[in-house]
């Protein structure tokens, strides 16, 4: 039997999903270059040398930041000049998702998805290295959903949203954002978690694509072209 | 031995790519571009917000045990150190530039004017934040006193701490943030005359921005058409010798 292709990732998803590998990546190492001008983490509105912090680390090393020489001027350059990227590409993601029907169609939760023996059956599954095979391969599987909308819902927000906090110009203009996160310092605790939540995030995401074939894989985000993986036969 | 290719691999790969992004911020159009960020902050916080919102104001119970002191900790120069002596009696707060009637004000004069109280949070840009409570003149009341020419764009503010090589900080605001409640020269941190390393004898709070707008030891405030011409231009010590950002509400 031929391979089947099919048409898989729509124009929207592949934009938002390379401007995203884009942004985060200079996001993150320079979000690492501005937390080594405090490498420590507090709760609450205030958090200086002289107040307990929950977390202090060593700097990040200098592959790990943008720029690789601790500047930081330059790391906040980089970091706020993609933010504000990121937020709208997020908004614009979220709008069209809703409205295109992507998100009812290929992230909404079916029923039985979330009953525990399917979810279990899935964990499994993916512990095997078991992937889906024909039809089965075009669907999410529960985990997929799972994380694919906590990224798109959770984390990317709780980001943004913590990143805002941290700016005393927005405190001004939005004070509901020091209440949402309990205190600056707070916020930036949850940003510097939400940050390492998505590298997991990536860490797991780059597995799953060498792991399930990266050529289809990386070709179907770019061209939106997948071939999917033939029916095992008993 | 694979970890430690694979480690070594991502090592040299995450370098090799972030090198690239140093190469491409060396680049003068692509560091306008990144420098330009600031604009747009600056633009969605004002049309976000009321000109005149607040800056969150804390109840005692809140503030840092300990107020960490931000930037210089002693001018230490011979000229300070004369004016510390004398427990700021010879000290003079000079109001010039584009304003019709230049003001010198000595501490007590100011201790005369009305007050503001405010506690609020002072956030670095290093990311650490302390919570105090200030008392001073407000701002708006001085450039009244004043009267601003109608040339009049910026408040640029002089300091004594000399920062090497005879280059002394100085700090400048629009009069978006000069006329704002909250903008106060305060002489008082925590009920107390303000501390050398908070910033005596008279220090800046503008409470929407970065700590390091916050100018401390005050000698002069000036009323200008352009930052250019001054200093390097850039509206600020750390503005014109790091690159941070004039507009520092981000």
């Amino acid at each position: 039997m031929p391979d089947r292709i099919v048409k898989r990732h729509r124009l929207p998803t592949r934009l938002w999903h390379w401007i995203n590998a884009l942004l985060l990546y200079v996001l993150f190492t320079s979000g690492l270059g501005i937390f080594n001008a405090h490498p420590r983490l507090y709760w609450g509105h205030h958090g200086a040398n002289l107040d307990a912090a929950w977390l202090e680390l060593d700097r990040f090393p200098g592959w790990l930041t943008l720029p690789a020489q601790y500047s930081l001027a330059m790391s906040r350059h980089w970091h706020l000049a993609a933010a504000p990227l990121l937020a709208f590409a997020l908004l614009f993601y979220m709008g069209w998702s809703l409205f295109a029907g992507h998100l009812a169609r290929d992230l909404a939760f079916r029923q039985g998805d979330l009953t525990p023996r399917h979810v279990w059956q899935d964990i499994r599954d993916h512990a095997r290295l078991r992937f889906p095979t024909g039809d089965a391969a075009l669907r999410y599987n529960v985990l997929q959903k799972a994380s694919y909308v906590g990224v798109i819902f959770a984390a990317l927000p709780a980001l943004i949203l913590s990143g805002l906090t941290m700016s005393p110009g927005m405190n001004a203009a939005w004070p509901w954002l020091v209440d949402l996160f309990g205190g600056r310092q707070s916020a930036r605790s949850i940003h510097f978690i939400a940050a390492f939540a998505l590298a997991a995030f990536f860490i797991v995401h780059m597995a799953m694509v060498l792991l399930a074939g990266p050529v289809n894989e990386v070709r179907s985000m770019i061209t939106g072209r997948y071939r999917v993986p033939a029916e095992k036969r008993p | 031995m694979t970890a430690q290719l694979t480690r070594r691999a991502l090592i040299l790969g995450a370098g090799a790519t972030l090198a690239g992004c140093d190469a491409i911020a060396r680049n003068a159009h692509v560091r306008e571009a990144l420098f330009s960020a600031e604009n747009f902050h600056r633009w969605s916080q004002r049309a976000l917000s009321d000109r005149q919102a607040l800056a969150r104001e804390f109840r005692p119970d809140q503030l840092s045990p300990i107020f960490r002191a931000n930037g210089t900790a002693n001018p230490n120069t011979d000229a300070y150190k004369a004016i510390w002596r004398t427990g700021f009696a010879d000290w003079r707060l000079k109001v010039g530039g584009l304003v019709e009637r230049p003001l010198s004000l000595s501490l007590a004069q100011l201790h005369a004017l009305p007050h503001r109280e405010q506690i609020t949070r002072h956030d670095c840009v290093e990311g650490w934040s302390a919570i105090g409570k200030w008392r001073g003149v407000p701002l708006s009341l001085v450039l009244r006193a004043a009267r601003l020419r109608d040339r009049a764009r910026y408040i640029v503010f002089r300091c004594a701490d000399d920062m090497g090589g005879g280059r002394f900080y100085y700090e400048s605001i629009d009069l978006i943030d000069a006329f704002h409640p909250q903008t106060i020269l305060a002489f008082a941190l925590n009920d107390r005359a303000l501390s050398v390393a908070n910033g005596a004898p008279l220090r800046l709070r503008v409470e929407r921005q970065l700590g390091y707008k916050h100018a401390k030891y005050l000698m002069e405030i000036h009323a200008v058409d352009t930052l250019a011409g001054i200093g390097q231009g850039k509206g600020g010590f750390w503005e014109d010798h790091a690159g941070y950002d004039w507009y520092a509400g981000i």
